[in-house]
């Protein structure tokens, strides 16, 4: 009976403990909950704005303390099927029209604004070790050749920039995004891919080899706030402030053209 | 048979909530499946691709993880070496270590331009990233953690009873591992094989990473999908229920067969 008595006690000291540790539990994510929709600012931008923004971010933050930017870089389609998803971004930046056409559709976004330009070009790893010179050594089946996957932004440029060219590419892999690509070159593991001009200014492992402008090499950056977000003051400020002269002199100073 | 003991009743809510977390997922992604047009893209070439490399690739990666990893088991459990929760942690950190990053740790060991890689691609000529090679090696690295921790556990909880008497009677070393050492073991076996086939199947993070990503040389299922969630929802989740339905049936039917044998 006292044994019995005593296992039940036990019983109770350790429920009592496991209620108060759910209870922790439920009053911190309570307190997280209420902080995190303060005055946040959830901005998704193509993997070839992330320097950029990065620096973008910084100075907005200087100059508007009370909002926090969170930064969410990915490809730009994989960003599209977030917010078509319903993830609660107040801003999208996109490396390609086509992918903010296809939010526009969905009703996502409004009234998208260019406010950048980029450029493609043959990215090799420093020294050119397999002595790529320009768009033709894409076809040639001994190099290591890389692009971006068909569904990103530089993936759909590189492959449209090729078929112009009359050029069968032997792609060894098709990578998620430019960054993934542009990592690959740098260690050497391609010989050669098709990034973005900022992409190759931003590194110091690899270098750039020119695309003929018959080719079109280029491509236009649209913005826009997110038509449900969440934090909608913000989003606004955060674009006007991409659109404003002192963004687009970041975004110059990293490569871009700007409108 | 004995009496069965009654679970109380919080444990009963809790293990409900626990099922649900698991099982809705699943709801989620069979109410987003298009049904009709399901044989359609399950036959596209895409698809087959991605099937045929995944299934080799990730017994080809079970194989390698069982030739490696049970030896491993078996000087973790039984050799007493200095320095030997070391080679524990080594063994088991890809299970902590983000696939992506253990990708990277690749490239930078067996990559063209890597410690091993580059002198490997000298001699031989070989390229481990972008082939086949590629996407074995990740799956293995991933999936083999999970048979050594099995095995190891097993060997530790071994009677040494049965093993001393094969002994006795004159059994040499190899004899005693092969006839009673691993027969003793085998469902802790069966099951780290199985644990491990499973990581390698579901591979991703490492894979694209190491092997990168082409159709029919390197992109397996999961890559297959992620690639075709961008591009082609209906694809991505078609794709996604074909290795649900492997999984699944594999997991569901060699577990019980294996576990019953005990």
């Amino acid at each position: 009976m006292s044994l019995q008595q005593a296992a039940c006690n036990r019983q109770q000291a350790v429920s009592g403990r496991a209620a108060s540790i759910v209870l922790v539990l439920l009053l911190l994510a309570s307190a997280c909950g209420g902080s995190a929709s303060a005055n946040q600012v959830l901005v998704s931008a193509a993997s070839s704005l992330t320097n950029a923004f990065a620096d973008i971010e910084q100075a907005f933050e200087e100059k508007h303390p009370g909002i926090d930017i969170l930064l969410n870089v990915a490809g730009s389609s994989l960003l599209r099927e977030q917010i078509l998803g319903g993830a609660p971004v107040d801003v999208f930046a996109s490396a390609n029209p086509a992918v903010m056409q296809m939010v526009m559709d969905a009703g996502l976004a409004d009234e998208p604004a260019i406010f950048a330009g980029n450029r493609l070009q043959i990215g090799v790893p420093h020294g050119n070790p397999a002595g790529v010179v320009g768009i033709e050594d894409f076809a040639d089946e001994t190099l290591l050749i890389g692009l971006c996957a068909e569904a990103v932004p530089c993936g759909v440029l590189a492959r449209d920039i090729l078929t112009d060219a009359g050029i069968e590419p032997a792609i060894d892999t098709s990578e998620p995004d430019v960054r993934s690509l542009l990592t690959k070159l740098e260690v050497g593991e391609l010989d050669a891919g098709i990034v973005y001009l900022t992409d190759v200014l931003a590194s110091d492992k690899v270098i750039g080899i020119e695309i003929p402008d018959a080719l079109d090499p280029v491509t236009d950056y649209l913005i826009a706030v997110v038509a449900d977000a969440p934090n909608l003051s913000g989003a606004q400020d955060f674009v006007a402030f991409v659109l404003s002269a002192e963004g687009q002199q970041i975004l110059t100073a990293h490569g871009f053209t700007t409108p | 048979m004995t009496r069965r003991r009654r679970n109380p009743l919080g444990v009963v809510i809790l293990a409900a909530i626990g099922l649900a977390f698991f099982a809705l997922p699943l709801v989620g992604l069979l109410t987003r499946a298009p049904w009709t047009d399901l044989p359609h893209l399950l036959t596209s070439e895409v698809v087959l691709d991605a099937l045929r490399l995944s299934l080799i690739s990730s017994l080809i990666a079970t194989s390698l993880s069982a030739l490696l990893g049970v030896p491993l088991a078996l000087m973790l459990a039984r050799a007493e070496f200095p320095g030997r929760s070391l080679v524990r942690g080594l063994v088991l950190l890809p299970l902590v270590l983000p696939p992506v990053v253990a990708g990277t740790a690749l490239l930078f060991t067996l990559g063209r331009r890597g410690v091993i890689g580059q002198p490997l691609n000298e001699a031989t000529g070989l390229v481990l990233p972008f082939s086949i090679w590629g996407v074995v090696i990740a799956a293995t690295l991933v999936a083999m953690p999970f048979l050594v921790i099995t095995v190891e556990s097993a060997v530790r909880n071994l009677d040494p009873k049965f093993e001393r008497a094969a002994t006795t009677l004159g059994a040499g070393r190899w004899e005693v591992l092969r006839r009673v050492t691993l027969p003793m073991i085998g469902p802790s076996l069966a099951a780290g094989l199985l644990l491990a086939w499973a990581r390698a199947f579901g591979e991703f993070g490492a894979t694209i990473t190491f092997a990168g990503n082409l159709q029919g040389r390197t992109q397996t299922l999961p890559l297959a999908v992620f690639v075709a969630l961008e591009q082609d929802r209906d694809t991505a989740v078609a794709i996604s229920l074909v290795m649900v339905a492997i999984s699944l049936g594999v997991l569901v039917l060699l577990r019980d067969r294996w576990w019953r044998a005990r």
